[in-house]
């Protein structure tokens, strides 16, 4: 079982050599293609770069009339 | 910058029913409750509704609550119950179990960015010139601009909604894949495949972006 992995196979088995999920022997072969392979150690970086950063994109505020609500909600429940 | 110090520190002042840390953890949370919430209901208001009902809860639940898990995940779980209740009051059922699609079979990268499958050397590998190349070069202000932000939200608002949901919940809301999974009612194998799949997106509307910008 000592195929060579390619390319094309390898970056659809990124998310689950991310997620630690794949079995010994695929994992192996993953790695062994990493350290020949530039295009596919960048493509893995831009994958781990890209879920760092969809971990920072925060769009949400809440509106005034959301504040207000659950503002109101505390000072009901501190009252009683 | 101990996160679960933090949440005892948090919590002591909840107890003594501090307002500052009630609006520290709504302006945290709130958000993150509507988006769950409205896996289960609909309407927008009804969502609305359903996590102020589980924040009075949470206030309620204070003093019951033991640390044993998260505070977030405390709230997550008080927050699906009322959802789903509500949901089952509407009548809507998730059946998120539909989205176990062809999985395997769709690339996530163009098939075109590979030499040809039936090559005499390198079959499958990347075809020279079109191998990803480092984004280590890419200057903060640029891989953290606004621009590049809203890009990625753009990118994730244009997904099909179950892609779009197992993103937002892993890689935003960092949820554990077994709180994903149910959520949404999916196996691990489809959440992780929806996961790839989101990804990969963003990725290339990331590469594409930054090819631009340099």
């Amino acid at each position: 079982m000592d195929v060579e992995m390619t390319c094309k196979e390898l970056v659809e088995l990124v998310t689950d050599y991310l997620e630690g999920i794949l079995p010994a022997d695929v994992r192996t072969r993953f790695e062994n293609h990493l350290a020949g392979c530039d295009g596919c150690t960048n493509y893995l970086e831009q994958m781990r770069q890209t879920i760092r950063l969809t971990g920072q994109v925060r769009e949400e505020n809440l509106t005034p009339q959301q504040r207000e609500d659950l503002l109101s909600l505390f000072r009901d429940w501190k009252r009683n | 910058m101990d996160a679960k110090l933090d949440e005892i520190a948090l919590l002591n002042l909840l107890r003594q029913m501090d307002e500052t840390a009630f609006t520290q953890l709504v302006e945290k949370y709130h958000s993150f409750l509507i988006r769950i919430a409205r896996i289960y209901v609909q309407d927008p208001t009804t969502a609305e509704e359903v996590a102020q009902e589980a924040w009075l809860a949470v206030l309620h639940g204070l003093d019951r609550f033991e640390g044993r898990s998260s505070l977030k995940t405390w709230i997550l779980t008080i927050l699906t119950n009322k959802a789903k209740t509500r949901g089952q009051r509407e009548n809507r059922t998730v059946s998120y179990t539909e989205w176990e699609e062809s999985v395997q079979s769709e690339p996530t990268v163009d098939p075109k960015r590979f030499k040809d499958p039936l090559a005499h050397e390198w079959a499958n590998h990347w075809a020279s010139g079109l191998e990803p190349v480092s984004w280590a070069g890419i200057p903060e202000d640029v891989s953290l601009s606004q621009e590049t932000m809203n890009l990625i939200l753009k990118t994730i608002d244009s997904l099909p909604e179950n892609q779009r949901l197992v993103i937002t919940l892993h890689d935003q809301d960092e949820l554990s894949t077994q709180e994903i999974c149910n959520i949404l009612g999916i196996s691990e194998t489809n959440q992780r495949v929806l996961l790839h799949r989101a990804r990969a997106k963003v990725r290339q509307a990331l590469e594409n972006y930054f090819q631009l910008e340099h």
